[in-house]
């Protein structure tokens, strides 16, 4: 369907050429060449963008090589730079939000995809969704900044250590800022992609396989248990794995929630720092081309994640549905 | 008999989690959109908050008149760069481009669309702060425009493919030239969708706070012109917020609203648009 059906030339080569018609295929050259240029020149952009990421990371690639990776050392003060924590930081919290928001992404996406019973309520909910979709991420933040914390570091905190306490992850003091409240804050921001999308991908299965569990006598939850969501299961880690790419480069949100230290614990309380959170919080203070080349690095490695992200995400979610997720 | 009841039972537990699961998902938005709105309205309906700039720290009142001027001029630039742009690209891809370099095209528009909006910042950063030494409300104009191409090119397209083959033979057939045709036939007919486009577009762009951060960097006074650094609504939010004042906190909820607001009505103008060209 995306796919350019152009129209094919069906003007025929005329036999007799006036300077009318010779006029007519100049316009039509000129018009084709614009087109085609402008292509190319997204093509451009994209090869510049691709530059501006590396040129000015090169500084701390060279000195730092394949360590950086590896070092979970971040001192602006001694110019030592590791991304390690980083790294960390936002595998974790990304993990954290996919972990919460997969059950009930899916579950959502099953009733506006499938349920009848309840059909009132579909409107409204595939509104609301859509709603937070739309609401900036800078306006989540703030938020989770004033309502999130408080909320996290006197009621959800204490009763996971009360409950669960036992596991490394929820041990040591919260305060409210630190892995698992930006967990929580990612959660609610890949949602609605996730939704959308698994929406998107259940209603593609085709409604005679559907048909045909139910006439075996199966119940509709067997359905969707037994052929819906296996038949779909494809398409859905392509969805999974947009709202990770998605969940992966958030920035604001994360920063203003997740306590800006870099350092990496097993507990989810600790205070952490993300790729994109190092960034935006040093960048207009980095002193120097090594400072600087650090921070262009960090952004070159997530870009590099998202990109294999999102190109995995896209081959999947288009070998199911036929076309590419247009909207996301 | 047993075994029936129990898969019945079974059943309507199942449907029981899903609404369970739609709730659960609706509740954030809901209190998000609350929450913003409490705290948001009485800083917005305080005297001098559209039209006075950002008082000094510690003298109360003041306003966002900076923020605002910078957010519309920032977006509105941007999209004077990239809407006629990307929808001469979504012309190529519908018209012209059913070929290895329409395919390539494709594939590097939807990888920008994955991209963190951070690394638009990045890019703004490097190609225009970096070059003229100075922070600048053009480069972030420019990085908002990169960063809704994708978006705008891609809804052209499917706007454009949408579009009856029998509607550009008949103009063919008429013997217009084809940039005729796809100029005067092809285009106002899609142009619902493409107004659409531009307009989601301008909303995602709108707000934005990772690439204004090192490109437009924030300006406590009002500024129009576009080579110095401006201030932003998503930037005041963001800066306000972190800050021990209770006021410049207020006045955070209140940007926050005001931004919700921008984004909601561009998205709401968006539907009506797309229904009235349906009609």
């Amino acid at each position: 369907m995306s796919r350019g059906t152009a129209t094919e030339r069906v003007v025929p080569t005329p036999l007799v050429v006036s300077s009318r018609q010779r006029r007519l295929v100049a316009g039509d050259r000129v018009f084709e060449g614009l087109a085609v240029g402008a292509a190319i020149v997204i093509l451009l952009i994209a090869a510049v963008f691709v530059l501006a990421l590396f040129v000015p990371a090169l500084p701390a690639i060279t000195k730092f090589g394949f360590g950086f990776l590896t070092s979970s050392t971040w001192d602006p003060v001694r110019l030592q730079f590791g991304a390690l924590p980083a790294i960390y930081g936002t595998l974790l919290t990304s993990a954290i939000g996919l972990l919460i928001a997969f059950p009930i992404g899916i579950g959502a996406a099953l009733f506006l995809a499938e349920e009848a019973r309840l059909g009132l309520l579909r409107g409204p909910l595939s509104f609301a969704v859509e709603l937070l979709a739309g609401i900036p991420s800078v306006v989540i933040g703030l938020w989770a900044f004033f309502i999130l914390t408080p909320l996290m570091r006197d009621n959800v905190d204490p009763f996971l250590s009360h409950t669960l306490g036992f596991l490394p992850f929820f041990q040591g003091s919260a305060s409210g800022y630190g892995f698992l409240t930006a967990g929580v804050v990612l959660a609610i921001m890949v949602l609605p992609i996730l939704i959308a999308l698994s929406r998107d991908v259940i209603r593609a299965v085709p409604r005679s396989l559907r048909e045909a569990s139910l006439a075996l006598g199966a119940t509709k939850a067997e359905t969707v248990w037994s052929v819906v969501l296996p038949y779909a299961r494809v398409g859905i880690t392509g969805a999974v794995l947009l709202a990770l790419g998605r969940a992966l480069g958030e920035t604001i949100a994360v920063t203003m929630v997740i306590g800006n230290r870099p350092q990496i614990t097993a507990s989810l309380y600790a205070q952490g720092y993300t790729l994109p959170s190092v960034i935006a919080n040093e960048f207009t203070e980095a002193v120097g081309n090594l400072y600087q080349g650090a921070l262009f690095e960090l952004g070159l490695i997530l870009v590099l994640i998202t990109i294999i992200v999102n190109v995995a995400a896209r081959i999947l979610v288009w070998r199911f549905t036929g076309s590419a997720p247009v909207r996301v | 008999m047993n075994r029936l009841l129990l898969r019945i039972a079974l059943d309507r537990l199942v449907t029981g989690a899903i609404v369970l699961c739609v709730m659960v998902a609706a509740v954030p938005v809901l209190v998000l959109l609350l929450f913003v709105l409490i705290k948001g309205l009485p800083g917005m309906l305080a005297p001098g908050f559209f039209t006075d700039p950002p008082h000094p720290v510690g003298v109360p009142g003041g306003g966002v008149a900076n923020a605002i001027i910078g957010t519309l001029e920032i977006v509105g630039i941007g999209s004077l760069l990239a809407v006629p742009f990307g929808a001469l690209v979504g012309i190529f891809l519908s018209e012209f481009g059913r070929n290895r370099l329409g395919d390539t095209v494709r594939f590097v528009s939807d990888v920008l669309t994955g991209l963190p909006s951070i690394a638009f910042g990045i890019f703004g950063y490097t190609i225009l702060v970096a070059t003229l030494h100075h922070f600048s409300a053009i480069s972030a104009s420019v990085a908002l425009a990169v960063l809704m191409l994708p978006v705008i090119l891609r809804t052209t397209e499917t706007a454009l493919v949408l579009v009856p083959q029998s509607l550009r033979e008949a103009g063919l057939a008429l013997g217009a030239p084809r940039w005729r045709v796809t100029l005067e036939i092809v285009v106002p007919a899609a142009l619902g969708g493409i107004v659409t486009g531009a307009l989601l577009a301008m909303a995602r762009a709108a707000g934005e706070t990772a690439p204004l951060l090192f490109t437009t960097l924030g300006n406590e006074f009002v500024q129009v012109n576009p080579l110095q650094p401006m201030g932003a609504l998503s930037l005041t939010v963001f800066k306000n917020a972190l800050v021990p004042y209770a006021n410049l906190q207020d006045q955070a909820w209140a940007a926050a609203l005001l931004l919700v607001m921008l984004v909601a009505i561009t998205n709401l103008l968006a539907r009506i648009y797309i229904r009235r060209i349906q009609r």
